[in-house]
């Protein structure tokens, strides 16, 4: 899956989801992974939850005119009507993070309303000085108090139906998922996990869907900077016995 | 001159998506609510993205249900998407049982939560699975999987299944951890499609093609 972290009109790039650099125009991005073979495409409005407002929808009205997969979009989702507006303009499914931790029940409503399927779990994990993982709210800024594993497994409860897992202390850095993390999480729940933050390489993916169990993985900078692109990391998978879908 | 494809318009589902890539496709595309679009459409799809029984309400209240069944005995091209080939079922198991459109024989049961080796998996079923036909060996010549090479992979999300009584209605299959699950179902020129034709790239968009040639 290719990530695409929005800031206004343009698609950036940050490092512990600070320092946010521009990439460019994310709907000729979106088209080339579309074109490219990407299996999901992943939107997320980096500034949204701070500013309170959502510059998404016009990105994902023009996208879903030419780029025919799946499109998950978070940032700044508070409500069931920011849900039903995401849709309406062509996502499939919603992330949610930092409104989902203020009022839980959302996540309830969110899969009432529109399935479980639609309501993708977003958890930013930081590494605490007790060795254990907390969970930050508006775009890595904001701590919660909150433990990872308890608030996966509530989520699920709340009738999430998958998790998109970032690595704060991995994002951006090209060092490798944190396999610990996504391992923990991934056999905390029975809805699926995409890993996401630190993929380098193909080492990288084939260590956190082996070691870590996730069930899928996002990646941006590796694919932003043209470092790799999706048939070449498919082929190399699908050499390693990595089960990916060749359309 | 292009058909006119009715999608069903009943406030659940996305329908943007269906309705950019049948657009895409060359079709000329009515999203709509109304009785009247559904008995005079050339082609008719119902998406459907949500709860089954929820579902079928919305359609109940509006008389959607019965424009449908009246659409369906023409023998005209239907295709259900998702939740939409589900509700062409008789029945659903999802949360209590609820009476579906009844236009192929057959229920709707939860995808085993274990896999074949009886290993707990996870439930929804997401992601991209090849297909295959359901009897080995059965072609798919003149149905919409004519232009479908045999094992491509298509976008599946959800975490109910079809079961039609009659083994004559399925026409492809998928497997998921071993669990067989119903990809394609068919009954003259109603089909229903459990994955998402409008989000599974270029060989989705190639079915959908098809699709407007019945």
């Amino acid at each position: 899956m290719a990530r695409l972290d929005i800031k206004g009109p343009n698609l950036i790039k940050g490092i512990h989801l600070e320092g946010l650099r521009v990439i460019g125009d994310p709907r000729e991005y979106a088209r080339k992974y579309y074109e490219q073979g990407a299996d999901e495409l992943i939107y997320i409005d980096c500034v949204a939850s701070l500013y309170g407002r959502n510059s998404l929808t016009e990105i994902i009205r023009h996208t879903s005119e030419d780029v025919f997969i799946p499109m998950t979009v978070g940032g700044g989702v508070r409500s069931v009507k920011d849900v039903e507006t995401l849709l309406r303009v062509g996502a499939d499914k919603v992330a949610v993070n930092t409104a989902a931790i203020a009022r839980p029940e959302l996540i309830s409503e969110i899969a009432t309303r529109f399935g479980s399927q639609c309501m993708v779990l977003s958890i930013e994990a930081k590494l605490n000085d007790r060795g254990s993982w907390e969970a930050y709210t508006d775009n890595g800024r904001e701590r919660t108090g909150l433990d990872v594993l308890d608030w996966v497994k509530r989520g699920e409860e709340l009738g999430a139906g998958e998790v998109l897992l970032t690595s704060i202390d991995r994002e951006g850095t090209r060092k490798g998922f944190e396999v610990d993390l996504v391992k923990a999480v991934a056999t905390s729940v029975s809805i699926p996990v995409i890993a996401s933050g630190g993929m380098g390489s193909v080492d990288h993916l084939e260590n956190v869907v082996v070691e870590g169990k996730a069930d899928a993985v996002a990646m941006a900078d590796i694919l932003h900077y043209n470092r790799q692109e999706f048939p070449e990391i498919r082929k190399e998978a699908l050499a390693r016995n990595i089960k990916v879908s060749v359309r | 001159m292009s058909r006119v494809v009715t999608v069903i318009d009943y406030g659940m589902g996305n329908l943007l998506s269906v309705a950019n890539a049948f657009n895409w496709c060359g079709a000329e595309v009515r999203v709509s609510d109304r009785r009247e679009h559904i008995a005079d459409a050339d082609l008719l799809v119902l998406p459907g993205v949500g709860a089954f029984a929820n579902a079928m309400e919305q359609l109940r209240i509006s008389g959607l249900d019965e424009a449908i069944k009246e659409y369906a005995r023409k023998e005209r091209p239907f295709l259900g998407i998702c939740l939409g080939m589900q509700m062409m079922l008789a029945e659903s198991n999802e949360f209590g049982l609820h009476k579906g459109l009844g236009l192929i024989e057959g229920t709707v049961e939860p995808i085993p939560h274990e896999d074949a080796e009886g290993n707990a998996h996870k439930i929804p079923h997401i992601g991209w699975a090849e297909i295959s036909s359901s009897v080995e060996g059965d072609s798919w010549a003149g149905t919409i999987l004519d232009r479908t090479p045999q094992g491509t992979p298509f976008y599946f999300v959800h975490s109910f299944t079809a079961f039609p009584h009659s083994q004559h209605n399925r026409l492809a299959d998928t497997w998921y951890n071993g669990c067989q699950v119903s990809a394609v179902i068919q009954k003259g020129s109603l089909y229903g499609c459990q994955f998402h034709p409008e989000k599974s790239g270029e060989k989705g968009l190639e079915l959908i093609k098809t699709f407007l040639a019945i």
